[in-house]
């Protein structure tokens, strides 16, 4: 069966806190851990880039596979935040992992949602025999306007899918996207920042498609919520997966594991694959594990997962979610960030 | 002049509707009007909208109302007074019914807020572009500036402003078509987020869609179309000063008191006539101002009679009982539409969990920026 032969994430080790970025704006702090559940996000350092995030989570995925990467036949990067409009990101991943020239690769972009597509696509090429391995990523160093509500979220980080037919840690056993003209967020070309719709981004939006799909893979797959051990919906806040998930009959405990988005904030393409990441960090043999990702536009993609025997041991390999989150970090004082972030704009 | 009375009503729910658009609202509510007398022929509509032009880009609603509700031909125009243009609107189509020129006339509210527009932008050109506006400020900062004034004079509290959000959530959890149906408690609204100082967030009203319609026709006709006509007794309009800056007293509204002292006359009726009222709680100042203006408190003592639960359902003379602007929704140009459904709803004993026994005579209060425009008006149930 096609599934999960290696997985990895990675996360900057730079933070900025709630507080901070209220400090700085003149707003309730309170409100904001109180209101979005966000304590403090994930900054890319200067060196840092949806490239270089995904070089590191790419190389986990290799290392807990064990594989030759010249074997990997396709390889695609789903991000909001490629470092070139013009010129691909892939390109340069496949150089670094050594993977390649023999490779197909693509960028995709659909705002959040863009890191799932690319494990999706992933998998269904490995799945139809076209090629044998294929790398989905989902990495993104997230814009956020200063003073939106964004800039509490939008962080840096990402995670790596490596699908195959051998030695598979996580069976892949169903699939579902959702997707409709729902146009609540968005950056055009040029633009620094994205906008969105405001509230218009929830119900019509996040949590329309989030539902939709996830309720569609349930009955495709016949489960039902409470046959998962863990389930991770996207996180552009603290809130939302939290409520979307409560609305679908999931229990918190089954939600907790893959919730990062409090300590590590929203990394949009790279969000509930990073969650899915954490949550393979502890998954046991046979665990079932629900993703429902969610990208502005709008669309959802599901995958009903199964955790095999062989997941436990080839996770040491590489760094898991929390040894990042909750390991070496550097704090920034909102002056930093807006260094780090290149908020600071020279008008010559 | 001839009586005239409101023989049908019909209401959207209020709230975030993002599957219907300005002109799906308004037919939405005309509808419901119109399927309730058997669709006969209108003489004229009046629509009540405060600024479809800068929320959705729509002016000329007399006509596009009229056309899609399938009636293009009839005599239709949109009326404004900012947050005020529901109220407004019924006192056009009152005059028109009462003056002998017309018959049948719709008078309908509507407002689209929630498609992307700069909503606390689009609200402050309701209040004095050159004098206020261009200074930075915006409603809630205006209103802010209101309950501070009334808190300087009156001693009134934070806990005072709180007790009249809780009172209204209280109300809106038993109307079905509110946009907020869930109580609220003292703490929640005192540890909400400041918006403005001392307004926090559930202090405001909030952004709704929503539109309301009602039917008028001369009085002697009424049994036509309902076996629970209700009298339009009188009603009164007034505007006060623009600027906040150039009114006497900030803390009073004299718009209302006048608007309400032109109703009390035109109707014969007085304050402690009435048996239940919707007024205009755009901001939980803006209640207690106004039960002071419309002489149902003295000055500095609605909070009291907040405290004190006589406006609160049950009490002697309930206020906002389907949630006000605060739980109900507050789309601005459906606003005074929709009070007076409330009050129409309570007049016939069709307000459900929310009726007021034995209520023969209501008032509804409308009001447009920070008090410039307010419109009164009073019912009877005949």
């Amino acid at each position: 069966m096609t599934g999960i032969v290696g997985y990895g994430a990675f996360i900057p080790r730079n933070r900025i806190t709630a507080e901070e970025i209220a400090r700085q704006w003149g707003k309730d702090p309170n409100a904001i851990r109180r209101g979005l559940l966000l304590k403090e996000k994930s900054v890319p350092g200067l060196d840092e880039d949806t490239i270089t995030i995904s070089v590191a989570a790419g190389r986990s995925a290799l290392e807990r596979a064990g594989i030759d990467p010249q074997r990997v036949g396709a390889l695609y990067i789903g991000s909001e935040s490629h470092p070139y409009a013009v010129k691909p990101s892939g390109t340069v991943v496949i150089e670094a992992l050594g993977i390649g020239p023999a490779v197909h690769v693509a960028d995709f972009e659909f705002a959040c949602k863009a890191g799932t597509e690319a494990m999706f696509v992933a998998f269904g090429l490995v799945e139809s025999g076209r090629v044998e391995y294929a790398m989905g990523i989902g990495a993104d160093t997230s814009q956020g306007a200063p003073n939106d509500a964004l800039e509490f979220s939008a962080s840096a980080g990402g995670a790596a899918y490596l699908f195959g037919d051998a030695d598979v840690l996580v069976d892949v056993l169903e699939t579902h996207s959702f997707t409709s003209d729902t146009p609540d967020f968005w950056r055009r070309e040029g633009e620094f920042y994205p906008r969105h719709g405001g509230r218009f981004t929830g119900e019509p939006a996040y949590f329309r498609h989030v539902s939709s799909a996830t309720r569609a893979i349930l009955e495709k797959s016949g489960y039902k919520p409470s046959d998962f051990r863990y389930a991770v919906f996207h996180m552009p806040n603290g809130k939302f997966p939290l409520s979307v998930g409560k609305q679908l009959g999931f229990k918190r405990e089954q939600m907790d594991v893959g919730w990062v988005v409090s300590t590590m904030g929203n990394t949009y393409s790279g969000s509930s694959p990073t969650g899915l990441a954490a949550i393979l960090d502890v998954a046991e043999p046979d665990d079932l594990i629900l993703i429902t990702s969610f990208g502005s536009g709008a669309g959802s993609d599901s995958f009903v997962l199964r955790a095999t025997d062989l997941l436990p041991e080839r996770r040491e390999r590489a760094p898991t979610v929390r040894s990042m989150l909750d390991g070496r970090r550097r704090y920034l004082t909102y002056g930093e960030y807006a260094k780090y972030r290149e908020k600071i704009i020279v008008n010559h | 002049m001839r009586d005239v009375a409101i023989v049908a009503t019909g209401m959207t729910p209020f709230g975030e509707l993002w599957h219907s658009s300005l002109r799906d609202l308004f037919v939405e509510a005309a509808r419901e009007v119109l399927d309730a007398v058997d669709h006969p022929l209108l003489d004229s509509i009046y629509v009540g909208n405060m600024s479809g032009g800068q929320f959705v880009g729509q002016e000329h609603l007399g006509p596009l109302m009229a056309d899609h509700l399938g009636v293009a031909g009839v005599p239709a125009t949109r009326v404004e007074s900012a947050c005020a243009s529901g109220g407004a609107a019924l006192r056009a189509g009152f005059f028109e019914v009462a003056s002998g020129a017309s018959d049948l006339v719709l008078v309908a509210g509507v407002e689209k807020m929630n498609d992307g527009a700069d909503v606390t932008g689009v609200l402050a050109t309701a209040a004095d572009q050159e004098a206020e506006v261009y200074h930075g400020i915006t409603f809630p900062g205006l209103y802010a500036m209101i309950a501070r004034a009334h808190m300087e004079k009156h001693g009134t509290t934070e806990g005072d402003l709180a007790t009249i959000s809780v009172k209204n959530h209280r109300h809106g959890a038993l109307n079905p078509k509110a946009q907020f149906r869930q109580e609220v408690s003292l703490e929640q609204v005192m540890t909400s987020s400041m918006v403005s100082e001392p307004l926090r967030l559930l202090h405001c009203s909030p952004v709704s869609d929503g539109a309301a319609a009602v039917l008028l026709c001369p009085l002697d006709r009424a049994r036509e179309f309902t076996d629970k006509p209700v009298k339009i007794r009188g009603g009164g309009f007034a505007t006060a000063p623009m600027a906040l800056a150039d009114r006497v007293d900030p803390s009073a509204l004299d718009a209302v008191s006048l608007a309400a002292a032109r109703a009390y006359r035109a109707s014969g009726l007085g304050p402690s006539d009435i048996h239940v009222a919707e007024v205009h709680d755009c901001f939980a100042i803006a209640e207690l101002c106004v039960l002071e203006a419309l002489c149902f408190a003295q000055p500095g003592s609605a909070a009291e009679l907040t405290r004190a639960g006589e406006t609160t359902l049950g009490g002697r003379l309930p206020v906002n009982t389907s949630g006000g602007l605060k739980a109900k929704g507050h789309p601005v140009g459906a606003t005074g539409v929709a009070q007076v459904i409330e009050i129409v709803e309570q007049l016939r004993g069709e307000a459900g969990a929310r009726q007021v026994a034995n209520a023969v005579i209501g008032l509804t209060q409308n009001m447009g920026g920070s008090g410039a425009s307010s419109v009164v008006h009073i019912f009877e149930r005949v």
